[in-house]
């Protein structure tokens, strides 16, 4: 082992010796190559995707009565979780961006739980909730049934109908809707709301005439992720809502019914339309110009 | 009138603890210290935006204390301007008016007597998105004057900006405390600013309160 003597270091006075290092290309070409696997990962999969399948193919899967339903109850269903969940994204997002108090941690926790969760988890306890006996015999099922009934004269169920689609939605949605909105508070700097406090404003005044209109770019992120993840959701609803065809069927449910029949150009027919509406919403979430972390 | 008795502020670590000042009706305040010797916090806590622990803060005769900042009266123009992204300058102008539900042509006419005081008439279109420091600086003062306070307070106001805006700036806000008769409190670094502008020196140190004479500031520099 080589080590340097008094004799080797520097000296005042004297010419410094020629220091040399190696070449940065190995750091380049290892991080480019092992990036450039995942990339090409991803690129090969669209394409193969986009390649299976005729454009005159895709026109006579959306030609079927059960695939547009699918995509009709896709649409509306995913359009009413990301109105639902970005009414409870904006004041959780806020809360938790403005404010320090006893518990935030916890609520932090219990927020990123939809995330982390299986999503077939999900859909169980969902399931279990609606079905577990709160008193005498009686479940939040028979709860809403009933209560439907006495408000709207008919019954309403939840689960295995399309309430059941657009809640296993909104509980996975809601929660990268909420990181989005808290991320885009997080941005706008109190001293906004404190300007427009000394200026007569009560908070309230101040959040929506100052600070909410500030957040506009945020809640177009936060709307566009939501829809996207509730376009792809597919576990809570297999488990909660059913896939019963005409009845709550969304497009993943079609991709899964599909390919258990044997019918694989179906499949991908269906799973093309989702590539497709992906691509739109990174291109909107991109547009808006929140930062990279909220996705 | 600004008067402050006995304030003790606690902010984490951080604490002010039993400061007094007083500043006449009319005259121009400059708070100065050190980073980090809790000017700004002093400044925030008479605005109502820090929570303070006791003491008393007296505008005007009037005990606001307890009252929440838009029951205090006080303009306040941060450091950075903060301007509202979303509006343009007239926006800006207009804003406490409408707050206060201000007749439309009397909005008018004060944002028309802002712009002109303020030599912004030819910004009242625009966003503050492209405004330079100065002129940033001149819509937050406007914003911040336009309902009429009797108290303005400032941060740092000056910093941002260029050696010539800065002095720019410095007549203005002479020209304006002259036209309107606020009462200030503006927290500078600047020994040049304080000798500029101020009637009284506050020097907020070790916790400590000390008023100086502008003049024995000079006498430092």
């Amino acid at each position: 082992m080589n080590v340097s003597t008094s004799d080797d270091l520097p000296q005042s006075g004297q010419p410094p010796k020629e220091f040399r290092i190696g070449s940065d290309v190995p750091f380049y070409l290892c991080f480019g190559i092992l990036g450039s696997v995942y990339i090409f990962l991803i690129v090969a999969m669209l394409i193969a995707e986009a390649t299976y399948t005729t454009p005159g193919h895709l026109l006579n899967v959306l030609s079927s009565p059960a695939i547009r339903y699918s995509i009709r109850l896709s649409l509306i269903s995913c359009g009413v979780t990301t109105i639902l969940s970005l009414w409870v994204a904006v004041p959780i997002g806020y809360l938790m961006s403005r404010f320090d108090f006893r518990g935030k941690y916890l609520i932090d926790a219990i927020l990123d739980i939809p995330i982390v969760l299986p999503p077939l988890v999900i859909g169980l306890c969902l399931l279990i909730l609606f079905q577990v006996n709160l008193y005498d015999g009686m479940t939040l099922e028979d709860l809403i049934n009933r209560g439907t009934l006495h408000l709207l004269g008919r019954e309403f169920g939840v689960t295995y109908e399309i309430p059941a689609v657009i809640l296993s939605q909104f509980m996975v949605a809601s929660a990268f809707a909420v990181r989005t909105m808290r991320i885009t508070f997080d941005q706008i700097n109190p001293r906004y709301e404190q300007v427009a406090l000394t200026l007569g404003c009560r908070r309230s005044q101040a959040f929506w005439q100052v600070v909410f209109p500030q957040s506009r770019r945020g809640l177009v992120a936060a709307g566009t992720l939501a829809w996207a993840r509730s376009l792809g959701e597919f576990g809570p609803i297999l488990i909660f809502a059913g896939a019963t065809r005409f009845k709550t069927e969304v497009l993943p449910t079609t991709v899964f019914l599909e390919l258990t029949v044997g019918n694989v150009e179906g499949a991908v027919a269906a799973s093309l339309i989702m590539v497709i509406a992906a691509v739109i919403v990174l291109i909107i979430a991109r547009y808006s110009g929140l930062s990279r972390s909220a996705l | 009138m600004i008067s402050v008795k006995q304030l003790s502020v606690q902010i984490g670590n951080f604490s002010l603890s039993k400061i007094g000042f007083e500043i006449p009706t009319g005259e121009y305040a400059v708070l100065m210290g050190k980073t980090g010797s809790g000017k700004t916090t002093l400044m925030e806590s008479v605005c109502g935006l820090k929570a303070i622990q006791s003491g008393r803060i007296l505008l005007m005769g009037i005990d606001v204390t307890n009252k929440k900042p838009a029951e205090r009266g006080i303009g306040y123009v941060p450091q950075d301007g903060a301007l509202f992204t979303t509006m343009n300058v007239r926006e800006h102008l207009a804003f406490a008016l409408k707050l206060r539900k201000w007749p439309a042509g009397q909005i008018e006419k004060r944002i028309r007597e802002l712009a002109e005081l303020l030599g912004i008439a030819y910004l009242l279109e625009r966003f503050p998105h492209g405004l330079s420091g100065g002129e940033r600086q001149r819509v937050a003062l406007g914003r911040a004057l336009s309902y009429r306070p009797g108290i303005l307070c400032m941060d740092e106001p000056l910093s941002a900006l260029d050696e010539d805006s800065r002095g720019e700036m410095c007549d203005l806000l002479k020209t304006v405390q002259a036209h309107t008769g606020v009462t200030v409190l503006h927290v500078t670094h600047s020994k040049t600013e304080a000798i500029q502008l101020a009637d009284r020196v506050l020097l907020l140190s070790n916790n400590e309160m000390i008023a100086r004479n502008p003049a024995e500031i000079a006498g430092d520099s």
